[in-house]
């Protein structure tokens, strides 16, 4: 098999005079990193979410199988060099990164890290932030050397909004928990129910206590804490729950003292990616990721393998293998590349915020995609979504 | 009375060319069965997981399913639908080519960036010959010495010397390239783009893209135009593009490669095969679980026939 690889590598090189690259013997490597950012702290509320070893990671590995299938026909050989690391290590880390060549560097780190580190490459390599979903990284604290595949929080707000809004479940009970990112997705949230029209008819802030979590007949505790905490609540359609820190969200459904929907962290999730995702291509996407690394794909998974495939596609592209020309092509208009998400993703100028449809997920499956038809835009219906050219607070 | 029985007499004189019509229901895991004149279903039968490409031998004898979830290409009688055979297909196959000999057949392994090239006659494999990244298009010069292959990731068409299975070009085009087809004469090569909503005009001799096909449609949102299956009329003048969400087909000219027309067919709207007179055009709609009926010479839908579930691939079978 591999003799035949070589044989038909030749056979490529020699003959296929639009795209392979003639004069170099050698594939060219373009160097890439994934940096993992891990803080100490408690396990998901579900066991069903415990992180796996290879989060982001296996992303990573099978964005560097499909670039590198193509490269083969490109002269373009890619890597990935997974690192893991804590807050305080992370910039040593990335220095050695950068010392030892690499141009590209996805990030998985909270706002305030990914921030950080912005600021400590400078002009020095581009980052991919691929999990912080705050909305001030793409506005008032928005940094030219970082592309955002993460959606952001005002995104993720939208496409819940839109949908929630065409089932006329206009009045929200908005319950946010206690932590900085809960504020800041609950925010984000006020910035859709005004751009949409729904009304927040009622909020509450879910305090952190720390307290029981897992502990054996814990459920029997969170049966009486919901109902009690929700209980009268003004007239609502639905709950809609800020809870990015994971803290009480998972357990409000069939809690609530009145009969409402549960959505946002909990019950119906705008999310980038769903495991059973299974149109637009997705089914074999998805098997190709299961059968690498015999887990269903996460949001992380998926953004650090478009992160890579942005990379790959610029640079087939572009068919250059300088970081320059590609981060140039990548921010350029020129640029689009598929996700598995039945349209283009393609790159917005004033943010560096990758457009792309919002997944409205249950546990187990898609229940709708935003945007919704209905919302329409002069430029991009993607564009429904997060924040406008015209509502930026970025300059570079 | 009489009168009647003279039509009778005449009707039964003249051979009524039907033609038997086969769709590939992808999730319904079966195939249903129309007839070309009466445009009525003769039936459904089982086929085996998750069947998408459907095609036929030139002599009619046999039927191939790609049956995408059992890793194997299932071939029918034509007129029973009995299974008589499997082949060898290599994992996942999606879609795949005949020689227009009959023989071999070039199978597209989705998920693992091959070509599979397996003899009708005596079920081996020849050949895996690897290529992009989602091999799923395929498609064959009308003299049977270049096998194109379209990787949807990759996001390009590879030329396959059909007999050495050495890939000679590789041409890259719009994202998610799904679909190949060579007009009759082999002077243009048809590639469509489903993500980047364009098919490219390729010429077959110097492997260059020489036109790219873009489409509009009033009232549809550009996204939702992806263009996945392609039909040629024999004479090169009509180029049939199913437009998927957009749930249109485009009419094009051969010639020109302008845009025409935009028929309404069913809901994502992915392959089509006409019938050997070319009269008619069938359509697989996805979305709404039906086939839609072209007049090709009117340009008029004619009828929508509904199907299984999720209709995938369609074949007419020759006369």
């Amino acid at each position: 098999m591999f003799k035949r690889i070589i044989l038909l590598l030749a056979g490529v090189w020699m003959m296929s005079a639009p795209v392979a690259a003639q004069d170099q013997p050698e594939a060219t490597l373009i160097p890439s990193a994934v940096l993992r950012v891990e803080e100490a702290g408690l396990p998901p509320i579900s066991r069903l979410e415990l992180p796996p070893e290879d989060l982001g990671f296996a992303g990573a590995r099978l964005a560097i199988e499909d670039n590198d299938t193509t490269g083969r026909f490109m002269g373009q050989d890619f890597e990935a060099e997974e690192v893991v690391t804590t807050p305080d290590a992370a910039a040593d880390e990335m220095d050695r990164l950068i010392d030892e060549g690499v141009e590209f560097i996805v990030v998985l780190a909270d706002d305030e890290t990914m921030l950080s580190l912005a600021d400590h490459a400078g002009d020095r390599v581009m980052l991919f932030n691929a999990t912080a979903h705050g909305d001030n990284l793409r506005g008032t604290d928005c940094r030219a050397n970082t592309i955002h595949v993460a959606p952001s929080h005002a995104m993720l707000a939208d496409g819940l909004a839109q949908f929630l809004m065409w089932k006329k479940w206009s009045r929200w009970f908005l319950i946010e928990g206690s932590h900085p990112e809960d504020a800041a997705f609950a925010e984000a949230l006020r910035r859709s129910a005004t751009k949409f029209g729904a009304k927040i008819v009622e909020e509450r802030v879910y305090e952190d206590t720390g307290g029981a979590r897992r502990t054996d007949s814990g459920h029997v505790q969170v049966q009486k804490q919901m109902p009690v905490f929700t209980q009268r609540a003004a007239e609502h359609d639905v709950v809609v729950a800020a809870d990015d820190a994971g803290i009480f969200a998972g357990y409000l459904p069939y809690q609530t003292w009145d009969p409402r929907p549960v959505t946002g962290s909990a019950g119906l999730m705008p999310r980038a990616w769903h495991a059973a995702m299974e149109a637009w291509g997705a089914s074999q996407f998805q098997n190709r990721f299961e059968k690498l690394t015999n887990r269903p794909m996460r949001d992380e998974d998926y953004l650090t393998w478009l992160a890579l495939r942005m990379i790959g596609e610029a640079a087939t592209r572009s068919q250059s293998s300088d970081p320059a020309t590609l981060k140039e092509f990548m921010l350029s208009d020129q640029f689009e590349v598929a996700g598995f998400k039945g349209q283009k993703l393609t790159m917005r100028d004033w943010d560096h915020q990758v457009r792309q449809p919002i997944l409205l997920v249950t546990d187990l499956l898609l229940t709708s995609v935003s945007p919704q038809d209905e919302y329409l835009h002069q430029v991009s219906q993607l564009d429904t979504l997060g924040i406008d050219r015209s509502e930026t607070e970025c300059t570079f | 009375m009489k009168h009647l029985l003279t039509l009778v007499l005449c009707l039964a004189a003249t051979p009524v060319l039907a033609n038997r019509v086969f769709v590939s229901n992808e999730k319904g895991n079966d195939v249903t069965v129309l007839d070309s004149e009466t445009l009525e279903v003769i039936g459904s039968y089982p086929v085996g997981n998750r069947p998408r490409g459907i095609t036929i031998s030139p002599d009619g004898k046999e039927l191939y399913v790609c049956a995408s979830d059992d890793d194997l290409v299932r071939v029918f009688d034509p007129e029973t639908m009995e299974e008589t055979h499997t082949l060898p297909s290599g994992p996942d196959p999606e879609l795949f080519v005949l020689h227009p000999s009959g023989n071999p057949l070039y199978i597209a392994n989705e998920d693992d960036n091959l070509v599979t090239v397996v003899d009708t006659e005596t079920h081996q494999v020849l050949a895996e010959i690897p290529v992009g990244v989602e091999p799923e298009g395929m498609g064959v010069s009308p003299d049977g010495k270049v096998v194109i292959n379209t990787s949807e990731t990759t996001n390009m068409a590879h030329f396959i010397d059909s007999e050495t299975f050495e890939i000679t070009a590789n041409v890259l085009v719009d994202s998610r390239p799904r679909f190949a087809e060579y007009n009759h004469d082999g002077s243009k090569l048809y590639v469509s783009a489903e993500i980047g909503g364009t098919v490219s005009v390729i010429d077959p001799a110097t492997q260059e893209i020489v036109h790219k096909i873009e489409f509009e449609i009033p009232g549809v949102l550009p996204e939702a135009i992806q263009p996945v299956g392609v039909r040629v009329t024999s004479d090169g003048s009509r180029v049939f593009v199913a437009l998927g969400p957009a749930n249109r087909v485009a009419v094009i000219d051969g010639e020109t490669d302008e845009v025409l027309e935009y028929l309404l067919v069913g809901q994502r709207v992915w392959q089509m095969a006409f019938t050997p007179d070319e009269k008619l055009l069938f359509t697989t709609n996805g979305n709404s679980n039906d086939v839609s009926v072209i007049d090709v010479e009117s340009l008029e839908v004619v009828k929508s026939v509904p199907v299984g579930q999720q209709p995938w691939g369609v074949v007419v079978a020759p006369d």
